[in-house]
C-alpha cells in the first residue's frame, strides 16, 4: 500500500525570483498523479522539493507524518528509501554499467546475494525491455535507453512512492505509451503512489487518478483527473489543446497586445497550431494488462471522488457518472439517497454544454438512465478488448480489440 | 552625484554582499568539514572507492612530487650553502636544509602536488557528476554521498599526503646533499653529522601533521567546490580552477598558523 504525500502552502524561490508560492495538494495513498504545466513553470524544481533535495521557504511536506522541509538528515535518507525517482535524463552513474547502476540501490540497502541480485535487476531490465544492454556504460547507450534504465533502477526496491520526471521527454509515443502501461501496471501490482510531471497531453489524459496544472508561479488546480479534463480554465482549455491561442505566451505569459494580434490572425485565418477537436472531455483511463489484478486504487478513489462529488464543478459530476459502471452507479444512487436523501445532481440544460465534446453532450442528456453506463460497464467486462475505446468515439474501433499475448510476460513479476 | 539621491542601495552594498558571501562560504566549508569528519567514522566504509581514490592520487602525484623536490631541495642548499660560507658556518649547513625541507618545503610541495593533479581531479568528477544529477539520484536512494563519494577521496588525499612527504623530504635532502657536496664541494660527512646538531624528531612529526592536514584541506575544498558547482560544464571548469586557487592561499595560511604554534610551543634544539 502507498503512502499519502501531503503538501502544504509550499512556497520556493531561488533569490529574489519566486517560482511557486503557497502549493497544497494531497497525493492521495496509491493513486496516480499527473502535474502539469508549461515549460519553465517550476514542475521539476517541486519533485525535488518533494524528496527534500531542494528546500523550499515555507510549507511542509508531509510524508507518513515526517515533515521532510523540516526533518534532520538522518530521517531524510530513511524516508527516501520509499521513493524511486525517474530524473529527467536517467541520472544513472556514469562510471557504472548499466547493471551495477540498477543493482546499486540493493547492494547498498538489502543484504541479498549477488545471485538473487542478479535475478531481481534482470526482471526488472526486463519490464523495461533493456535486456542485453545490461553491460554497456550509460555514455554507450541512447536518450530514452538511459531513461528506461533509469526507471528500473528506481523501482528496484519496489518503492512506495514514484516520481517520474517527465518520463515521455525523449521517447517515441510507442515507448510512451508503454511506459504509460507500464505504471499503470506497477500501480495495480504493487499499489505504489505515483506522481509524473509532463506535459504530454496523451499521458495526462490516459494515466493519472488525479490531475493538477502550475501555471503563473502558483497551483492553478488539481484534483481528480475529470474536474482538469472538463475544465473551462482558458490556461487549462489552451494547455490540453496545444494553441497559441490563450494565456500561455512563448515566454511564460502574455500581454494583450501580442493576444489581440494573435486572435486578429486567427480570425483572418491563419490556425494557431492547435487541432479542429477540443481534446478536453473525460477519456476512459488505462486499466492494468490483463490478467494482472484491478487496481485497489481505482476503487478507493471512486469511493473517495463519490463522498465529494457533489463539491466539484457540473462537468466534472457528468464525467465522473459516465465512467461508472451500472452497478456502481446504482450503488451510488443508493448510498446517495440513503446520506443526503438527494436526488443526483441533475443534467444541465443542453445549450451549457453545446461547446463542450461530442461525449459530453451524449452523456449530460437523461443521466440516470441506463443508455450511458451500458457501454461503460461493457468496457470494463471485457478484457480482451483495449480498454480505451470510449463509446462516443466511434473513430477506429474495428481496429482496436486485439489480444496481446505478448504482454503477458510482463504481468508475472 | 546630486541625481543619483533617488538610488535605494548604499554604495557598501556590494561590499556587503561580498563579505557576507565569503562568510557563507567559509561556513559552508566547515559545516562539509564536519560532516566529513562525522562520516569517517560511520559504517560500512567504503574501502573499495578508498582504494581507487587512493591509487589514483598516488599515482598522478608521486612524479611530479618527486620532480619538484629534487629542485626544491637544491635551491634551498644553495641558497644556504653561500650564506652559511660567508658566516663561516659551512658545517651547520645539513642541519639548516633539513630543517627548511622537512618542516616547510616537503608538506608544501606534496599538498601543492596532491591538490594541483589529485584535487582537481576530484573536483571536475564530483562537479560533472554533480551537473548531470547522480548526486541527486544517490541523495534519493538513500545513499549518503558524503559518507559514499567524499569520505573516501578525503582520506585517500590525507592518506597520499602523508607518505608523498615522508618521499619528498628523503628526496628533497638527498638532493640537497648532492648538490651541496658536487657542485658547492661541502664536506659529506659534515653535512650528515650535522642532521642531528638542530634537528629533532618532532620535526619530522611536524612535518608529518601538516601533511595530513594539508592533505585533508585539498580534498575537502575540492569535494566542496565539486558538490556546488554554478550552472552546466562551463562551471565544473571554473570551480576546478577556484579549488586548486582556494587549497593554495588556504594552505600557506594554515602552515603560518601551524609552524608560528609549533615553534613556540616546542623549543629548538640547542637553545
Amino acid at each position: 500500500m502507498g503512502v499519502e504525500v501531503a503538501v502544504e502552502g509550499l512556497s520556493k524561490s531561488f533569490g529574489k525570483q519566486a517560482i511557486w508560492r503557497d502549493v497544497t495538494l494531497t497525493l492521495p495513498s496509491g493513486e496516480v498523479s499527473v502535474l502539469l504545466g508549461p515549460s519553465g513553470t517550476g514542475k521539476s524544481v517541486f519533485l525535488k522539493c518533494l524528496i527534500g533535495l531542494l528546500k523550499p521557504e515555507k510549507g511542509r511536506v508531509v510524508i507518513n507524518g515526517v515533515d521532510l522541509c523540516s526533518c534532520p538528515e538522518r530521517d531524510l535518507y530513511e524516508i527516501r528509501k520509499l521513493f524511486g525517482v525517474l530524473f529527467q535524463d536517467g541520472a544513472l552513474f556514469g562510471s557504472m554499467p548499466i547493471f551495477d547502476n540498477v543493482a546499486f540501490p540493493l547492494r547498498e540497502h538489502t543484504k541479498k546475494s549477488e545471485s538473487e541480485i542478479r535475478d531481481i535487476v534482470m526482471s526488472k531490465l526486463d519490464m523495461v525491455g533493456m535486456l542485453g544492454a545490461e553491460n554497456k556504460l550509460p555514455g554507450e547507450i541512447s536518450g530514452g535507453m538511459r531513461k528506461r534504465a533509469g526507471l528500473a533502477r528506481a523501482l528496484v526496491l519496489d518503492p512506495q512512492i514514484i516520481l517520474c520526471d517527465e518520463p515521455d521527454s525523449g521517447l517515441d509515443p510507442v515507448r510512451t505509451a508503454y511506459l504509460s502501461q507500464l505504471l499503470i501496471d506497477l500501480n495495480a501490482q504493487i499499489d505504489a503512489t505515483i506522481l509524473i510531471v509532463t506535459h504530454n497531453i496523451n499521458v495526462a489524459r490516459t494515466v493519472p487518478d488525479n490531475l493538477g496544472m502550475l501555471f503563473r508561479k502558483e497551483l492553478v488546480m488539481f484534483g481528480p483527473r475529470e474536474v482538469l479534463l472538463t475544465s473551462d480554465e482558458p490556461v487549462v482549455e489552451q494547455f490540453l489543446n496545444g494553441r497559441r491561442i490563450g494565456p500561455i505566451g512563448m515566454s511564460e505569459e502574455k500581454d494583450t497586445a501580442q493576444m489581440a494580434q494573435e486572435q486578429a490572425h486567427l480570425d483572418a485565418g491563419h490556425s494557431d497550431g492547435s487541432l479542429d477537436d477540443d481534446l478536453r472531455g473525460v477519456v476512459p483511463q488505462l486499466e492494468p494488462t490483463p490478467g494482472l489484478p484491478p487496481r485497489d486504487a481505482a476503487r478507493r478513489r471512486r469511493q473517495r471522488v463519490m463522498q465529494i462529488l457533489h463539491t466539484l464543478p457540473e462537468q466534472a459530476q457528468h464525467g465522473i457518472l459516465a465512467s461508472l459502471s451500472s452497478e456502481d452507479y446504482e450503488r451510488y444512487q443508493e448510498w446517495r439517497r440513503r446520506t443526503t436523501g438527494m436526488p443526483m445532481p441533475s443534467a444541465p440544460s443542453s445549450t451549457a454544454t453545446s461547446t463542450m465534446t461530442r461525449e459530453h453532450t451524449q452523456v449530460s442528456q437523461p443521466l440516470p438512465t441506463r443508455q450511458v453506463a451500458q457501454p461503460t460497464q461493457q468496457i470494463h467486462r471485457q478484457p480482451q478488448q483495449r480498454p480505451a475505446a470510449p463509446p462516443p468515439q466511434q473513430q477506429a474501433p474495428s481496429t482496436r480489440p486485439r489480444p496481446r499475448p505478448w504482454r503477458k510476460e510482463e504481468g508475472e513479476q | 552625484m546630486s541625481t543619483r539621491t533617488s538610488k535605494k542601495t548604499s554604495p557598501f552594498e556590494p561590499v556587503r554582499n561580498g563579505v557576507t558571501g565569503a562568510l557563507r562560504e567559509f561556513g559552508n566549508i566547515f559545516a562539509l568539514a564536519l560532516d566529513v569528519i562525522v562520516n569517517i567514522f560511520k559504517r560500512p566504509f567504503q574501502t573499495r572507492e578508498f582504494i581507487q581514490q587512493f591509487w589514483f592520487i598516488a599515482s598522478v602525484s608521486i612524479m611530479p612530487a618527486a620532480l619538484v623536490a629534487i629542485p626544491f631541495g637544491a635551491v634551498i642548499t644553495l641558497q644556504l650553502g653561500s650564506l652559511t660560507a660567508q658566516i663561516g658556518a659551512d658545517s651547520f649547513n645539513g642541519a639548516a636544509s633539513v630543517l627548511a625541507v622537512i618542516q616547510q618545503a616537503s608538506p608544501i610541495v606534496t599538498t601543492l602536488v596532491v591538490a594541483g593533479a589529485g584535487g582537481s581531479a576530484i573536483c571536475a568528477d564530483l562537479g560533472s557528476r554533480t551537473i548531470r544529477e547522480e548526486i541527486d539520484a544517490m541523495m534519493v536512494l538513500g545513499v549518503s554521498p558524503i559518507q559514499r563519494l567524499v569520505v573516501p577521496r578525503v582520506l585517500a588525499a590525507m592518506g597520499v599526503a602523508a607518505l608523498l612527504n615522508g618521499m619528498v623530504s628523503v628526496v628533497g635532502v638527498v638532493g640537497g646533499y648532492t648538490f651541496n657536496v658536487i657542485v658547492q664541494g661541502g664536506t659529506p660527512g659534515a653535512f650528515l653529522a650535522s642532521f642531528s646538531a638542530l634537528a629533532q624528531l618532532s620535526d619530522l612529526w611536524v612535518g608529518t601533521l601538516k601533511a595530513v592536514i594539508f592533505g585533508f584541506l585539498a580534498g575537502l575544498v575540492a569535494a566542496y567546490r565539486g558538490l556546488n558547482p554554478k550552472g552546466g560544464p562551463k562551471g565544473v571548469g571554473d570551480v576546478v580552477n577556484q579549488s586548486v586557487v582556494i587549497t593554495f592561499l588556504l594552505l600557506f595560511l594554515v602552515n603560518l598558523v601551524i609552524s608560528v604554534v609549533y615553534l613556540s610551543l616546542v623549543p629548538a634544539k640547542g637553545a
